[in-house]
């Protein structure tokens, strides 16, 4: 058994053949002048190159958070697009240093695969998206339909989970990434598209009629959307947290990419933290004093983020996204 | 250098062993064995530090956990979300064989006749398959995948489904429907009806030889065996009582029920494949046919051959050894092309575990060996069993 063991990593080896060297992800990001950011395959709103071909969304904006805390440039990311499949291998092989992909947070990602997740960049679920003139109002009416779903997500699995405890049929039709799926649907290939509801609002608008497309009511799933880093490296855990952290407390101290300046000079003790003016988090994480302050004078706070990404462009509310104070789900740990 | 001289050397010892040739050359064979195995064991070890620096679990496990998604195409054996990943392989791996079986027999037909055709003396035909092959061969196939794929969805939707022969067959977007032919009591007779009449045929193929290398008299074989391998089983079908109920599809709600359907992605796939691979098949067949003397043809056309017999009995047996081993590797190329399923979603064994399976679970250096394994096990079958035709047609030589 233990020879066979043996053989079969031998054989097996190629496939994950990189650097050992993975504690001082941080050193090598900096020794590289870059981070590698892995990102969904154009998905409107959460990660898309705009006319001038820079990549933008809500996803994007995690990665040029980091880049800006590391830098002070968000500018200095690569921007990898990779397909529902192939981000997990990615990750794990060191091809990207952090994957902010609309990924859902799950146990077995986090504990099994050796990943991280560093926090929630949006409260997600599962939803079905169908063109009206079927006349479907409700996911129970869906029997017997073709449902598109991309592979290898856990929106594959809670659509066999929902259809079986509702004891309807469907056939499933797989599709790899979200521009294919939208030309399947498109065709008529399938009744049905099942992804995030986020995802259906962003997939309605590349369609071909968006207005003759319908969301129906039902959620069927949690899904909690995510950055993550490899498991291992606490430092670097620790940044990705941190800076997601900042662009949310940011929001909720009302410090905005407009008004940083003035904040500088604040009565508030914990503003003056988060910019550096007080204290040595930045140096704790082995960052600049500044990193916080470069985060969100470049990038924004959450929900300026929220609002260029997706409110302005898809229409999609705060909803569940809101700052616990408005009764939503974001809530940092304070910063202290 | 003498033998005397070689001695000295090796006895000098130091520097001067390496003017011995044996053991120069014993020395560089084992230095690269050496490199060759550190380089292994580098690699093992550096893997087996990664996945446990990363915390990543190994191990076979998972290929008893359920698989929890559901797979479109299973045409052999049941398959629901609930049963296990194992089962997943298994169903992958039926319809890799699949497309690939039905690929390989529909370009060696395709490819046999339009290399024939293309040798034709008519010059519009022989222009028209010259330009049929060079189109199809110098596009790439996973385009021509994609293209036939969009060609499919570009039939019309389910609701204005075409329908045939007083709606028993649609054909729409989502695939051929057919109705689903339901055996009842007494059917099992007809496959027992046609291996009778296989090994009938070939008993009868065989005596008619004897007979014909013996006495000179030609038996009608071709005749009597089809009328024995079609006629046996349809008879036993009409002594049964026509023992065959079909049910007929129906459009309910999103799609028809009931019947049989062909998928737009299995379609795509086949006939991307098959087309593709008849083209280089037909040029094998061609190179093959060039490769027999004219003489031969000539030869036998002044002992008063048929020209069905000449190709039949003198220059296809000659041309067959040519064609034979590039036949093989296109079979093999059919097999391992078939794995471009996975950009149009149909679940054959790349697409549905190497891919889903690998992503649900994230044990992708397991999977990735699984599934590489097959393909080596497929394609070594597929050698051996192409050498063996090979021994078979080969030229004995005296």
């Amino acid at each position: 058994m233990k020879f066979g063991k043996v053989l079969f990593v031998a054989a097996a080896a190629a496939s994950v053949m990189t650097a050992a060297a993975q504690a001082g992800t941080l050193e090598d990001v900096k020794a590289r002048g870059e981070l590698q950011c892995g990102v969904a395959t154009p998905l409107p709103g959460f990660a898309n190159p705009n006319a001038d071909n820079v990549w933008e969304g809500l996803d994007v904006d995690v990665c040029r958070a980091v880049a800006a805390a590391v830098f002070g440039d968000p500018m200095k990311v690569k921007i990898t697009p990779t397909t529902s499949k192939e981000r997990f291998t990615v990750l794990q092989s060191g091809e990207i240093d952090m994957l902010a992909r609309n990924t859902t947070w799950t146990f077995s990602r986090d504990v099994n695969l050796g990943f991280e997740f560093v926090g929630v960049n949006y409260y997600d679920g599962q939803g079905f998206l169908v063109n009206k003139s079927l006349g479907v109002t409700s996911a129970t009416e869906l029997d017997g339909a073709s449902v598109c779903v991309q592979t290898g997500t856990t929106t594959e699995l809670n659509l066999a989970d929902y259809f079986r405890a509702q004891g309807m049929k469907y056939e499933t039709v797989p599709i790899a990434t979200a521009e294919e799926g939208a030309k399947v649907y498109d065709e008529g290939r399938c009744d049905v598209y099942t992804t995030d509801a986020s995802g259906l609002y962003s997939l309605r608008s590349v369609l071909a009629v968006p207005a003759d497309q319908v969301v129906l009511p039902e959620i069927i799933s949690k899904e909690p959307l995510g950055p993550l880093v490899r498991h291992g490296d606490q430092q670097w855990g620790d940044i990705a947290r941190w800076t997601l952290n900042t662009m949310i407390i940011a929001e909720e101290l009302g410090v905005t990419s407009a008004n940083i300046d003035e904040m500088t000079s604040s009565n508030n003790p914990e503003i003056l933290r988060l910019l550096g003016v007080e204290g040595n988090m930045g140096e704790q994480l082995g960052l600049d004093s500044k990193w916080a302050y470069n985060v969100i004078k470049t990038v924004g706070n959450y929900g300026e983020s929220f609002k260029t990404n997706l409110t302005d462009t898809l229409n999609i509310e705060r909803g569940i996204n809101a700052q616990w104070k408005d009764g939503g789900l974001l809530y940092a740990p304070p910063m202290r | 250098m003498s033998a005397e001289t070689a001695q000295n050397a090796r006895r000098s010892g130091g520097a001067s062993l390496f003017t011995d040739q044996r053991f120069r050359s014993l020395f560089y064979q084992a230095l690269v064995v050496g490199l060759l195995g550190a380089f292994i064991v580098f690699i093992v070890f550096n893997t087996a530090q990664n996945i446990e620096k990363r915390g990543i679990q190994t191990g076979f496990d998972f290929l008893s956990a359920p698989a929890g998604y559901d797979i479109a195409i299973s045409p052999f054996i049941e398959y629901t979300a609930q049963h296990s990943h194992g089962r997943v392989f298994l169903v992958g791996l039926f319809n890799t064989l699949l497309v690939s079986a039905l690929g390989i027999i529909a370009a060696t037909i395709l490819g046999v006749f339009l290399g024939v055709l293309r040798l034709s003396p008519n010059w519009l035909v022989s222009r028209v398959v010259y330009c049929y092959v060079e189109m199809t061969r110098n596009v790439p196939l996973l385009l021509q995948i994609l293209l036939w794929y969009a060609i499919f969805l570009g039939l019309p939707s389910v609701k204005q489904s075409m329908s045939f022969f007083n709606d028993t067959f649609f054909l729409n977007q989502r695939g051929l429907i057919l109705p689903e032919p339901l055996p009842s009591d007494g059917f099992m007779w007809v496959p027992i009806a046609l291996i009778i009449g296989l090994v009938a045929s070939f008993i009868f193929a065989k005596w008619a030889h004897k007979t014909q290398d013996a006495t000179g008299k030609i038996y009608p074989v071709f005749l009597i065996n089809t009328a024995m391998i079609l006629g046996l089983p349809i008879l036993a079908f009409a002594a049964m009582g026509f023992p065959l109920d079909f049910a007929y599809a129906e459009l309910k709600g999103f799609n028809f029920k009931g019947g049989m359907t062909i998928k737009p992605e299995f379609t795509a796939l086949w006939f991307a494949l098959s087309l593709y691979t008849a083209a280089f098949i037909s040029e094998t067949v061609r190179a093959g046919i060039q490769s027999v003397s004219h003489g031969q043809t000539e030869a036998s056309e002044a002992l008063g051959l048929r020209p069905s017999w000449t190709m039949r009995l003198v220059v296809l047996p000659q041309a067959l050894r040519v064609i034979i081993p590039p036949m093989t590797s296109q079979y093999l190329n059919l097999t391992k092309n078939s794995s471009l399923a996975v950009a149009i979603g149909y679940p054959d064994i790349v697409q549905s575990f190497g891919g889903v399976t690998l992503n649900q679970t994230g044990q992708a250096i397991e999977v990735i060996f699984i599934t590489m394994l097959v393909y080596l096990t497929i394609s070594l079958v597929i050698s051996s069993f192409m050498n063996w035709y090979n021994n078979r047609v080969r030229l004995v030589e005296r």
